[in-house]
């Protein structure tokens, strides 16, 4: 609003360097906590710690943290429900089992600076070129998904999308014998897929050369991926402040009068769908390499795609800050956090909840979500226009129900209160000279 | 219905004719056609041109084979009773609605089958009867919306923020300020859409379609909820959008003050047909248009007063 800033936009402060800089600091604070701090602790401090927090947990975290950015762009910026996401995800990962593993019947081998031993048979790509073809090939099908079914409002979109993911998972199930091929390995799957390489750093020796789901490669992981959410954030942050971004935001707020703005509907549907689904190819990537290591249908059922809508709507749908957060702490919850609330509970109660509190996870999550919606609608931390529409009531409501007559009224009362205050000193001071007058109004008051 | 009567009595200028109640809708006399004594070819001389427009819902027929022209630089409306058309009509215009027959064309281009958003990046720019604006965005952002079709920047660049996607946002902020600016609320382009006061809103929906930079700018009953004072003020704007911008306006208002006071052209639709076309005198001294459009609120009275 100040003529400073009238020529370049939003003022940039470090308060909005705030977000970025503090979850730099917490990745490398957890990085080097598993890294140099928790060897050199005694068992007991350690322990509850590795507990609480395993280090394959905080990798967990950060792979949601992928799959929630990339739905917020769906569901968050552009108001799009979309309740097959897993699709993608999956997507993803069964790109990566083609890519970077020895997958059932192949019959060549083909390396591209891929960290495996050059011997090894099978297709073996690099981690990150797999990353960028899985984000692609998603966003292709994503607009394959979309192009039919965004013509759709609301609740139909949801159905057709929630079709979807089910038609892809049962496509990788059959996928056995796609007209007498094997395409994807069918039930089973694939499986050993090549862990995340290192490159020149494992070259060096600071890590080891494949990041492998053992100590030393799992704390080498939050590195990585911690480098793949600040990339979603970044594109998430960079992208919603532009022609595109506005163009969503007024899709997610009026679909008819963006459309006579000149805003093309399908399109820029289209687009927040591809970009979402590129982020859910990197999920599927990054979960495929670095945490399962193996694809299979049964992975990627229908409750993946709610989870990950969980954190969205939990974490404040369309606040990238939210949703990062919302995916940390329920896919902890869901890791870690779960089953050690049930040993507490059991060392405390004499129950047996470490193993049934895991297996009621979507009880418990969804008890959350009840929660949440009756005390705190907008998410942990929702976005700010969220926030406008839940906690203030706009000025032509606030005006129907009569807001002005109310400030009328308030400003009546202290201009009154002023000229009482004010008749009161006069008084005073007139008494002061005159005491008879005094009377005067003790006599008026007594009358009625 | 009260509140319609004063509006009513004001443009007859003449006493409500008690019609014969018996009369059928046929007998309204003959139907005042577009032929203009211009000789331009309509296509060619008007900015948006809409020839034979037919609308079938089912069976009902909500526009029937109407004509209508928008001369470039001019303002016009469009009036009728409740349930005329004129909604319908306007839709077709924008594109919501495919006529069942008919062409719209738009600077000599047919756009019937274009669809509404292309519409509007050609310049066909419209509010809405009930403000529809993006409530939670601001007043900026709410014009910078409008822009979307003129704006350039794609996915990457926005990513990337080039130069060139920084210097044309940095351009698109200031046009909106202007925008702001000149429908009179440059101080309000930072508050949220739903925090401004309705008439504010009103302005900011102009705003925002004139970000499309129109040729024509469509305006669904503007001064719907403005008091006399606002609307006096509303003439004014409307003329001054005309000469300073050379946009054509096309009011579909319930305001009679305003629509004789503002409009160079009226058509009057009664029932989906075109009833009469002119000047605001023309209108007002025309016989079909007082027995359909004021005269039946007369008679329906007039009955409703015997003891």
């Amino acid at each position: 609003m100040s003529t400073a800033a009238a020529g370049r936009g939003p003022a940039r402060t470090w308060q909005h360097f705030k977000w970025p800089i503090g979850y730099v600091v917490v990745i490398f604070l957890l990085f080097f906590l598993y890294y140099a701090i928790l060897p050199n602790l005694v068992k007991g401090v350690s322990g509850p710690i590795s507990q609480w927090l395993p280090v394959s947990t905080i990798n967990e975290c950060l792979m949601w943290a992928i799959m929630a950015l990339g739905l917020n762009v769906v569901v968050g910026y552009a108001g799009l429900l979309d309740l097959g996401y897993v699709a993608f995800w999956a997507l993803g990962g069964y790109t990566a089992g083609w890519l970077m593993a020895y997958p059932f019947n192949w019959v060549w081998n083909f390396h591209l600076i891929s960290p495996v031993p050059p011997k090894a048979p099978g297709t073996h790509i690099n981690f990150w070129l797999v990353i960028i073809i899985a984000g692609c090939l998603c966003a292709i099908l994503g607009v394959i998904i979309g192009a039919p079914t965004l013509r759709l409002r609301g609740d139909y979109l949801a159905l057709v999308t929630l079709g979807f993911g089910e038609v892809i998972t049962q496509f990788f199930k059959n996928s056995n014998n796609v007209a007498g091929k094997n395409v994807a390995g069918g039930d089973p799957g694939i499986s050993s897929i090549d862990p995340i390489g290192t490159g020149p750093l494992g070259a060096a020796g600071i890590a080891p050369k494949l990041l492998t789901n053992s100590p030393a490669g799992n704390t080498w992981k939050i590195l990585v991926l911690g480098f793949l959410v600040a990339i979603c954030i970044f594109v998430s942050l960079r992208i919603r402040e532009g022609r595109l971004g506005r163009a969503w935001l007024a899709i997610r707020e009026d679909e008819l009068a963006a459309s006579m703005m000149g805003v093309p509907l399908v399109r820029t549907k289209l687009l927040a769908y591809a970009v979402g689904a590129f982020f859910g190819g990197i999920g599927g990537v990054a979960n495929a390499s670095g945490i399962t290591t193996a694809v299979s249908p049964s992975g990627f059922d229908f409750g993946k795609s709610v989870l990950v809508l969980l954190m969205v709507v939990l974490g404040g749908m369309g606040n990238v800050w939210g949703v990062t957060i919302g995916a940390f702490l329920l896919s902890w919850l869901n890791s870690a956090g779960l089953k050690q609330i049930g040993v507490q509970i059991d060392q405390i109660a004499g129950t047996r909840l470490e193993a049934v509190l895991p297996r009621y996870n979507y009880i418990i999550l969804g008890l959350l979500l009840v929660l949440m919606m009756l005390f705190r609608r907008e998410g942990l931390i929702p976005e700010a226009r969220t926030k406008a529409l839940m906690n203030i009531p706009s000025r032509t409501e606030a005006e129907s129900l009569g807001a002005e007559s109310l400030e009328v009224e308030a400003e009546t009362e202290a201009v009154e209160h002023a000229d009482a205050a004010a008749d009161a000193r006069i008084l005073a001071s007139v008494a002061a000279v005159n005491p008879v007058l005094e009377q005067a109004p003790t006599r008026k008051e007594e009358e009625p | 219905m009260s509140e319609s009567l004063p509006d009513t009595t004001q443009v007859g200028g003449t006493p409500n004719v008690p019609r014969d109640p018996a009369a059928s809708p046929d007998d309204r006399g003959p139907v005042a056609t577009m032929a203009r004594p211009t000789g331009v070819d309509p296509v060619e001389g008007s900015v948006l041109y809409a020839d034979h427009i037919t609308i079938r819902f089912g069976g009902l027929v909500a526009v029937d084979d109407v004509s209508f022209s928008i001369p470039p630089k001019s303002v016009v409306s469009l009036i009728g009773p409740n349930g005329a058309g004129k909604t319908t009509f306007f839709n077709v215009l924008t594109g919501l609605y495919k006529p069942s027959e008919g062409t719209v064309f738009l600077n000599g281009k047919d756009i019937t089958p274009i669809k509404p958003h292309v519409r509007a990046s050609m310049g066909l720019a419209r509010t809405f009867q009930n403000i529809r604006l993006f409530n939670l965005m601001t007043a900026e952002e709410n014009v910078m919306v409008a822009m979307h079709s003129h704006l350039k920047s794609g996915v990457f660049s926005t990513i990337v923020r080039t130069p060139g996607q920084r210097r044309e946002e940095r351009e698109a902020r200031d046009t909106a300020r202007e925008l702001l600016e000149y429908v009179g609320i440059g101080k309000s382009e930072g508050e949220l859409a739903r925090n401004l006061s309705y008439g504010d809103q009103r302005r900011l929906e102009i705003a925002r379609a004139m970000a499309l930079q129109p040729k024509i700018l469509l305006l669904d009953e503007p001064t719907a909820g403005m008091n006399p004072q606002e609307s006096a003020a509303f003439n004014d704007f409307v003329y001054r959008v005309r000469d300073e911008k050379g946009i054509s306006v096309l009011l579909i208002e319930h305001d009679m003050a305003v629509i004789m006071k503002i409009s160079e052209r009226i058509t009057v639709l009664d029932r989906g047909t075109m009833i009469a076309e002119g000047t605001p005198d023309d209108i007002r001294n025309n016989q079909t248009v007082i027995e359909a459009y004021l005269g039946k609120t007369g008679t329906r009275e007039g009955k409703r007063q015997k003891p």
